[in-house]
């Protein structure tokens, strides 16, 4: 690297207890370019920004900015010395109840030096100025409410910007922006870059890198695995590094799918996306995997009727499938094990056999009055069958480990029989160990049911599939049988390659 | 069980038992059945109330119109009685259905309007307590009263429906139960077999807990919360109609400390047993709790102006004990 590094982390450590989230990371950044930071959830992105930011303290390391030292005790602390963030939260960016030109200099009303009194002619005339040095051209008076998430984005960065920052970091910043939106975002980042600042961008979004990067920095289990700044930039070489195939994995043995159980066909799910079709037979484990943000979840929640496809049919065991409800999925057979288990899966106030019991209670019950002993029995051969590691089936939820409390939201399905059984990330913050006995089971009950997971981790779907089909900007673009795969053309659909082999 | 869980679940019982021990004791005349009835029925009313707001604490919701309900189900009945002469049964429909519109507005506006509960039957308090005054132009309403038009009313309160506030039933000692007394038992042990042993109950309770892992498992979670408030206002207009028939007339100033009484009684329900959550046994034991407390303290001659403050020293620790003590705090 030929210029000095305006902003530089060397061996930066932090760990919560006993966990080790960054383990030694090295970061240089340019003033003029843009460095994207890559990498899958849990590899510490957002502690890296947080410490970054003032919000974490660092366990060991050093930052430095211009070449001097650089610990914020503070948020507040970052900003004055020059390190701005933009948080992915658009909204928590923005003061709602503020007009856009007091959004603008909100900074400036506090701290000293501020006047006391609030003089809107005067906040007005400073707004200006700021909205004109970033080429902003919303209207000043408008209300944060009325804007769009990208005009609010924009009040955010501008605000941001209001500091005349040396470092600016974007965190997923075009996460819930259209493609339009994000470029009128890009046009003000080429700006700022013509301005001197050096951004640190982190996002999933291949097009958002394309269109981008100067540098691609993959982060992955909490040390830098890889930086790619050679010109044509490695996206595929990033990708891999990011998602960090091992070698050796345990292979999987490739099962032939039964009789069709389920088909879409022509399905659309995402304005602007390519409709795509789909086949699951009985007995197959089918794994779609792609980056964060490619539709994959919009997927699982439109086979469990949360939400409608925009065009396209859906066919389940031979009839037209079509549910309006959960409720209407569950009875035609469809299950789904959400991302996310506390926010979705968990009930924190039941123990474990209420927990399991809950889709199905309406079975177990008899003229409406629950049968505790019939649950409790249910519970007890799922904790035996999933090896669930507990005292009782009356333990709280809260006493389990996050791979125990996975396993309960899998035994919740596992006492009927699907006829498709879909799992949205279903490995997210489960140990190993946990792991591999869930996709034991997946693979051990198979039968009679088609059985599709939702996994960003590569790794997570070469453990478990007989067939791997890859999402990317919403639709598939890839389809593999788990047995001597192309891996280079599995990493480049990944990666958003320009598709030939689109299904 | 370590001390402290013994502490958090027994506790609060233990608390109840030393107190009623210690008025025994002190006071003379508390340990006699007619004490014990007298308690029962100082608290039915509130208690009744407190039973269908434990309802929608459980879907995790607040209904702060019960009170409201309550009154403007009481003029109903005497409306319905005395100005429009009709008999007992339709005055209990009336109420009844009040109860039900009421409930059934409540939920349509925190599921669809997605008004914050606190705030819709905030609202809802408001409207019912101006909507109670306006057919009578602010009047109380009782047998032979003079109408804005200067006519007189020509409806009696029916004697069945006064029964019902005054009518005692024989147990072992003649003429001892009062009716609403029974009612108070009758829906207690109902509502708590509900919520513990069906599975409607259940999955109230998953709504409240976690609502999205309830509608993932294929509940209807709106339907859930419409029902929560529509249990809370037909207890609420049954709390009503006893409050009508103990008075005999639809006094527009009664009424006043339902809403908080019940409140505190639903909540002081949470410490019992270190439940930590709103349950029907605990509210019961929660207004038991505080009539027997007010009761004791009459006995010895404590002035009527510190019963408030009782309530509310009584609300704050079981508060305290909910929350500090147990494992909720964690959450």
């Amino acid at each position: 690297m030929g210029k000095e590094a305006v902003f530089g982390i060397a061996g930066l450590r932090k760990s919560f207890g006993s966990i080790e989230v960054l383990g030694g990371v090295g970061l240089a950044l340019h003033s003029g370019e843009v460095t994207i930071l890559m990498g899958a959830n849990g590899a510490g992105k957002s502690t890296l920004v947080k410490v970054v930011s003032g919000v974490y303290g660092l366990d060991a390391g050093t930052m430095t900015l211009e070449g001097k030292p650089f610990d914020p005790q503070t948020p507040a602390e970052a900003i004055r010395a020059g390190v701005v963030t933009v948080h992915q939260n658009i909204n928590d960016g923005v003061v709602a109840a503020l007009d856009v030109a007091t959004n603008l200099t909100l900074d400036r009303l506090n701290g000293a030096g501020a006047s006391f009194f609030f003089n809107p002619r005067r906040i007005r005339r400073e707004a200006k100025e700021v909205a004109e040095r970033m080429g902003l051209t919303i209207d000043l008076g408008a209300k944060i409410p009325d804007l769009s998430l990208a005009d609010r984005q924009m009040v955010a960065i501008a605000r941001a910007m209001a500091h005349q920052p040396k470092v600016l970091i974007l965190d997923e910043p075009t996460s819930s922006l259209s493609s339009a939106e994000a470029n009128r975002l890009f046009t003000l980042i080429d700006r700022l870059k013509a301005q001197g600042v050096a951004i640190l961008y982190i996002t999933h979004r291949m097009s958002d890198i394309r269109r981008l990067a100067d540098r691609i920095v993959s982060l992955r289990d909490g040390v830098i695995a890889g930086t790619f700044d050679d010109k044509p930039l490695d996206y595929e070489g990033a990708v891999n590094a990011m998602l960090g195939r091992k070698v050796g994995i345990g292979q999987v043995a490739i099962r032939e799918a039964g009789k069709e159980v389920f088909s879409a066909d022509g399905l659309r799910i995402a304005n602007a996306a390519k409709p795509f079709s789909l086949a699951l037979g009985d007995g197959e484990v089918v794994a779609i995997t792609g980056l964060v943000g490619v539709g994959k979840t919009a997927l699982a929640e439109t086979l469990f009727g949360l939400r409608k496809p925009l065009e396209g049919k859906m066919t389940l065991g031979g009839a037209a499938y079509a549910p309006a409800s959960p409720r209407q999925a569950i009875d035609a057979g469809v299950f789904l094990v959400a991302k996310d288990r506390a926010e979705s899966g968990i009930v924190p106030d039941f123990n474990i056999y209420e927990n399991i019991s809950l889709p199905f209670l309406d079975r177990i019950s008899r003229l409406a009055i629950s049968r505790r002993g019939a649950e409790r029995r249910i519970a007890r051969r799922q904790i035996g069958d999933l090896g669930i590691v507990c005292r009782t089936e009356k333990d709280d939820m809260s006493t389990l480990s996050g791979g125990n409390q996975q396993k309960v939201m899998v035994a919740r399905w596992m006492p009927e029989q699907a006829r498709l059984f879909v799992l949205d990330e279903p490995f997210q913050g489960v140990d190993i160990a946990a792991r591999r006995d869930i996709a034991a089971k997946l693979r051990a009950s198979a039968a009679g049911r088609a059985t599709l997971i939702f996994v960003t981790e590569l790794d997570e779907a070469l453990e478990t599939a007989d067939r791997i089909l890859v999402m990317s900007e919403h639709t598939i673009v890839g389809e593999h049988r788990n047995a001597s795969l192309n891996m280079e053309r599995l990493l480049a659909e990944i990666a958003g390659q320009p598709a030939q082999s689109a299904a | 069980m370590t001390t402290r869980d013994l502490a958090v679940r027994y506790g609060f019982l233990l608390l109840l038992a030393a107190l009623v021990a210690y008025f025994a004791i002190a006071a003379d005349g508390f340990a006699s059945p007619q004490s014990a009835v007298f308690i029962f029925q100082s608290v039915a009313i509130t208690g009744v109330l407190a039973l269908g707001v434990t309802a929608t604490l459980v879907v995790g919701g607040f209904d702060l119109s019960i009170g409201s309900v309550a009154t403007t189900a009481m003029m109903a009945a005497a409306y319905v009685m005395v100005i429009f002469e009709q008999n007992a049964l339709v005055a209990v429909a009336a109420c009844l259905l009040i109860g039900v519109v009421v409930g059934l507005i409540n939920g349509f506006l925190i599921v669809y309007m997605r008004v914050p509960d606190l705030l819709a039957t905030l609202g809802m308090m408001f409207l019912l307590v101006g909507l109670q005054r306006i057919p009578t132009e602010g009047r109380s309403i009782a047998t032979g009263m003079t109408m804005p038009d200067g006519s007189v009313a020509g409806g009696t309160f029916s004697p069945a429906f006064l029964a019902l506030g005054r009518h005692r039933f024989d147990f072992f000692i003649p003429n001892l139960i009062p009716v609403s007394v029974v009612v108070l038992l009758v829906l207690a042990a109902a509502i708590w077999f509900f919520l513990e042993y069906t599975r409607f109950g259940r999955m109230m309770y998953a709504v409240g807990s976690n609502e999205r892992a309830a509608q993932l498992a294929g509940a209807p979670v709106k339907a859930y919360k419409i029902w929560a408030y529509v249990i809370s206002g037909i207890f609420a207009s049954i709390g009503g109609i006893l409050l009508a028939a103990r008075l005999g007339r639809g006094d527009i100033a009664s009424g006043n400390n339902l809403l908080l009484d019940s409140v505190a009684a639903a909540l002081i329900g949470f410490a019992v047993l270190g439940a930590a959550k709103p349950n029907a046994f605990g509210t019961a034991v929660g207004a038991l709790f505080v009539g027997i407390l007010l009761q004791g303290l009459t006995m010895m001659n404590a002035p009527y102006y510190t019963q408030d403050f009782v309530k509310g020293i009584v609300l704050v620790v079981a508060l305290v004990f909910t929350f500090a003590l147990s494992n909720a705090g964690r959450r």
